[in-house]
């Protein structure tokens, strides 16, 4: 059974962190090549507000907002690397908080950058193979939490969110075929090295690192080898591009936009001159909220939306990229 | 390939906070003014859409000057 992208919806958290906030808090930080990056402000979450109460957050917005009953979602999909409990699934404590009926499968499941494209293909199988026929794809991230102080990179590349998306069956195709790619060698590029099974929390753990470009985090914290990561992205980004175009019989000129996650403007504006795609056609949108990991695809989509771009025919090639390291891209059609 | 100059031309024009005519040949490109990965980056990205070539990190870290980083693009694409 097909199925398509049917609503989206997201939610920011209150606190916000301008680029006025981080030079005060880093005077000497080069302006010019930040500036590159692409972002002028942020949200963060609020102390005491878990990933979950935000993805509770957005769920309520995509209700509202799209005049969605509640009581038709028959299946709940949830992205989270923050759980409320060890055990049981969040997914399952947010079904109750929602007060969704009882005929509603649920799960979640551990991404990052590539979990929004994942997710679309992931209720898509539910649709297609276990009977679903609404279902609520939620994403939530609070990754601002684990930053170092000092981690003056990620502090303005990063924000928090969440997203709320309703994909329902269809009797036409809306999404698909889909390109993915792991390259689990890579591991250590995006991380947050210890404070759970393989490295539990030591003395060494907040023991500060400075890298090679004057950064710093440490092995308790979120660290990421900016350098590393763009050179995975420029060389595995373009050929998945190219693989989707021909498994979908596309040309790069046949699609009315490409929204990729949304990492920083500058690594995005040189995979568009890598793959050709004419700057009319590429997105950059996540200039006031930051690279919001899972929600950068959802939130760009949205905005689309809401400006009446996305109309029945229009055409979306969707990337994600990043943390793992994986790639995976598909093609949306409204 | 371009000439020396005209590569630290694109060089310069590409980190847009320094002035013109600040980098020369033998320039240690980890000079630059609060040389960050935001400048490693733009050399990579520089030396792939400009010369169709893939810089490494250690490419980066194996080169001191503008001159060693411009003979290597040109020994790999020749």
């Amino acid at each position: 059974m097909p199925a398509k992208i049917h609503a989206i919806s997201y939610y920011l958290p209150t606190a916000e962190y301008t680029n006025e906030d981080f030079y005060s808090e880093f005077p000497n930080a080069n302006r010019s090549s930040l500036e590159k990056i692409g972002v002028s402000s942020r949200r963060r979450v609020g102390k005491g507000e878990t990933a979950s109460d935000m993805a509770y957050a957005a769920a309520l917005r995509l209700f509202e907002e799209h005049n969605i009953d509640p009581q038709t979602i028959d299946f709940l999909i949830l992205v989270n690397l923050e759980p409320d409990y060890y055990t049981p699934p969040t997914s399952c404590v947010l079904h109750g908080r929602l007060k969704l009926k009882k005929q509603c499968g649920v799960f979640e499941y551990n991404h990052g950058c590539s979990a929004y494209v994942y997710g679309l293909g992931l209720a898509e199988g539910v649709i297609h193979s276990m009977g679903a026929t609404n279902v609520l794809l939620l994403t939530s991230s609070v990754l601002t939490n684990t930053f170092h102080e000092k981690d003056r990179n990620s502090k303005y590349i990063f924000g928090d969110a969440a997203s709320a998306t309703l994909v329902t069956s269809s009797s036409e195709s809306g999404l698909g075929p889909y390109v993915y790619g792991t390259n689990g060698s890579g591991y250590e590029k995006i991380i947050v090295e210890d404070g759970h099974a393989r490295n539990p929390i030591t003395e060494t753990s907040f023991e500060e690192d400075i890298d090679e470009y004057g950064n710093i985090s440490t092995q308790g914290n979120f660290k990421m080898d900016g350098v590393g990561v763009f050179l995975f992205s420029i060389h595995n980004v373009p050929s998945m591009i190219s693989e989707l175009l021909e498994k979908s019989g596309l040309s790069k000129d046949d699609p009315d936009y490409y929204v990729f996650h949304q990492p920083n403007r500058f690594l995005n504006e040189t995979l568009r001159k890598k793959i050709g795609v004419p700057q009319e056609k590429f997105v950059h949108d996540f200039e006031h909220t930051g690279n919001t990991v899972q929600a950068t695809i959802p939130i760009a989509l949205k905005h689309l939306m809401d400006q009446g771009k996305l109309k029945p025919g229009t055409t979306v090639v969707l990337a994600g990229f990043g943390v793992g390291l994986s790639w995976i891209s598909t093609v949306a059609r409204f | 390939m371009d000439t020396i100059e005209e590569f630290i031309s694109k060089v310069e024009q590409e980190l847009d906070g320094i002035p013109k005519g600040s980098l020369t040949a033998q320039s240690n490109y980890r000079d630059i003014p609060e040389w960050s990965s935001m400048h490693a980056l733009i050399i990579i990205a520089l030396a792939e859409t400009e010369y169709d070539f893939s810089l490494t990190g250690e490419d980066l870290r194996s080169c001191q000057t503008v001159q060693q980083l411009y003979d290597l693009i040109k020994s790999r694409k020749s």
